[in-house]
């Protein structure tokens, strides 16, 4: 099953919509970066820097890479929640949904969310505009996967709400050998002539 | 998320918009809608920021592509920066607006993006330059620009007087976006001011149910 909220930091996590190779690569570079800058300053990393470089890269591709992110976390800063689009846009925001279900989800959002909800306030709005997403849109379904950061630490709940929709076969579909009867076989020898015969010497002696 | 913009010019976020900067007596205010839309038809955000700063007394106004507009203003932030650092003095206004217009020259093929650079220095006082989408620098003691800019040039045109005063100056911007906002799908959200003086600066929001409302609202 896709996993679609990627590790950034240990305090940062982000959210892929768009082309799936591009959100994982695009998240996979950035957390590396992350982890050396880390290394090399010897601080933790701040969302906004996250948003920063991916901003850069996204926008060097000018759109190319189809990467709709929601980039989430806690720093010293305090929580952030930033959106980056595929030319390089970015906005700082309280909420927002992303991906072909996006204005399914929003609806739900824009008409719940509020300032200083508390944690499990929070989750069932999550969870139910991703809900309204896997009805409204063919492009999103399955599970439901949450991934709550505070100052703590991080609680990635894998899944939050299983499909109800599991698939078990119903009967058996491989067939024996000799099930299709053959009716005819005829073999056509295909007449090949040697055009042209090239030999290179390859260098194996030891010596080098 | 090509679905949301299949006409469009710009691709991807677009900051259809309403910007304009006012030189009053002993500052500048610069203001903006705050509304980004995709294609014309998807607003995906009613709290975009497009007063950016790039120095202490510098804002850019920008309007066009949202992506374009923010790695120019992020350059021309640093560039801004290092050449404050190098000459030991804060930057002058024509600096930043320079710094912005080489950006976009260079560039002109690939960017959609236009800006108002405005500020205060100590050399020439509050300043206004327009960057235009092909790297145009022009001084002007007023500017309006973005789409929405066209809903009001005749008000701005009628309205504007030399020497304002700062509550004179901030009715008149309040009200020009107001318009503005009214006749142009792409432009709304609410309205954001930044006063640069000498002093300081100071930053208004003026909400949705509190702007002027004309005639027929």
């Amino acid at each position: 099953m896709c996993a679609k909220i990627h590790y950034i930091a240990p305090n940062i996590y982000c959210c892929g919509a768009g082309t799936a190779a591009d959100t994982e690569k695009t998240t996979d570079m950035l957390s590396s970066n992350l982890t050396i800058f880390s290394m090399n300053s010897g601080r933790n990393p701040r969302v906004v820097m996250a948003v920063n470089i991916i901003q850069d890269m996204l926008f060097r591709y000018h759109g190319m890479i189809g990467a709709n992110l929601i980039l989430g976390g806690v720093d010293c800063t305090g929580s952030h929640l930033y959106t980056v689009g595929p030319y390089g846009s970015m906005d700082k925001v309280p909420y927002l949904a992303m991906g072909s279900g996006d204005l399914a989800a929003m609806g739900i959002l824009e008409d719940r969310f509020k300032v200083n909800m508390d944690l499990e306030q929070a989750k069932a709005l999550v969870s139910d505009a991703i809900q309204a997403g896997i009805m409204c849109d063919l492009g999103s379904g399955n599970n439901i996967d949450l991934c709550v950061i505070t100052k703590e630490g991080v609680d990635y709940i894998r899944p939050h709400k299983e499909s109800p929709y599991n698939y078990k076969r119903q009967a058996k579909y491989k067939y024996k050998s000799g099930t299709t009867p053959i009716l005819t076989k005829t073999v056509n020898k295909l007449e090949l002539d040697l055009v042209q015969e090239t030999v290179q010497m390859m260098e194996t002696s030891a010596s080098s | 998320m090509d679905r949301h913009h299949p006409y469009s010019q710009v691709n991807g976020v677009s900051t259809g918009t309403t910007i304009l900067a006012v030189k009053f007596n002993g500052g500048v205010i610069i203001g903006s809608d705050s509304r980004a839309s995709m294609g014309e038809s998807y607003v995906s955000s009613k709290t975009i920021n497009k007063l950016i700063q790039v120095h202490d007394r510098i804002f850019c106004c920008i309007a066009g592509s949202l992506a374009d507009a923010q790695a120019v203003t992020k350059m021309a932030k640093f560039q801004l920066s290092f050449h404050s650092i190098q000459m030991e003095s804060p930057p002058l206004v024509k600096a930043a607006a320079s710094i912005m217009r080489e950006l976009c020259y260079s560039n002109k093929e690939e960017l959609r993006a236009g800006f108002i650079t405005a500020g205060w220095d100590r050399k020439k006082g509050p300043q206004i330059y327009v960057v235009s989408l092909g790297g145009m620098l022009l001084s002007q003691p007023f500017t309006i620009g973005g789409s929405g800019s066209t809903y009001i040039y005749g008000y701005v045109d009628a309205k504007f007087k030399p020497d304002m005063t700062l509550e004179e100056a901030t009715q008149f911007s309040t009200n020009a976006l107001a318009l503005a906002m009214g006749r142009d799908n792409v432009s709304g959200g609410v309205v954001h001011l930044v006063v640069i003086t000498e002093a300081g600066v100071k930053h208004i929001v003026v909400p949705g149910d509190e702007l002027p409302k004309f005639h027929d609202e």
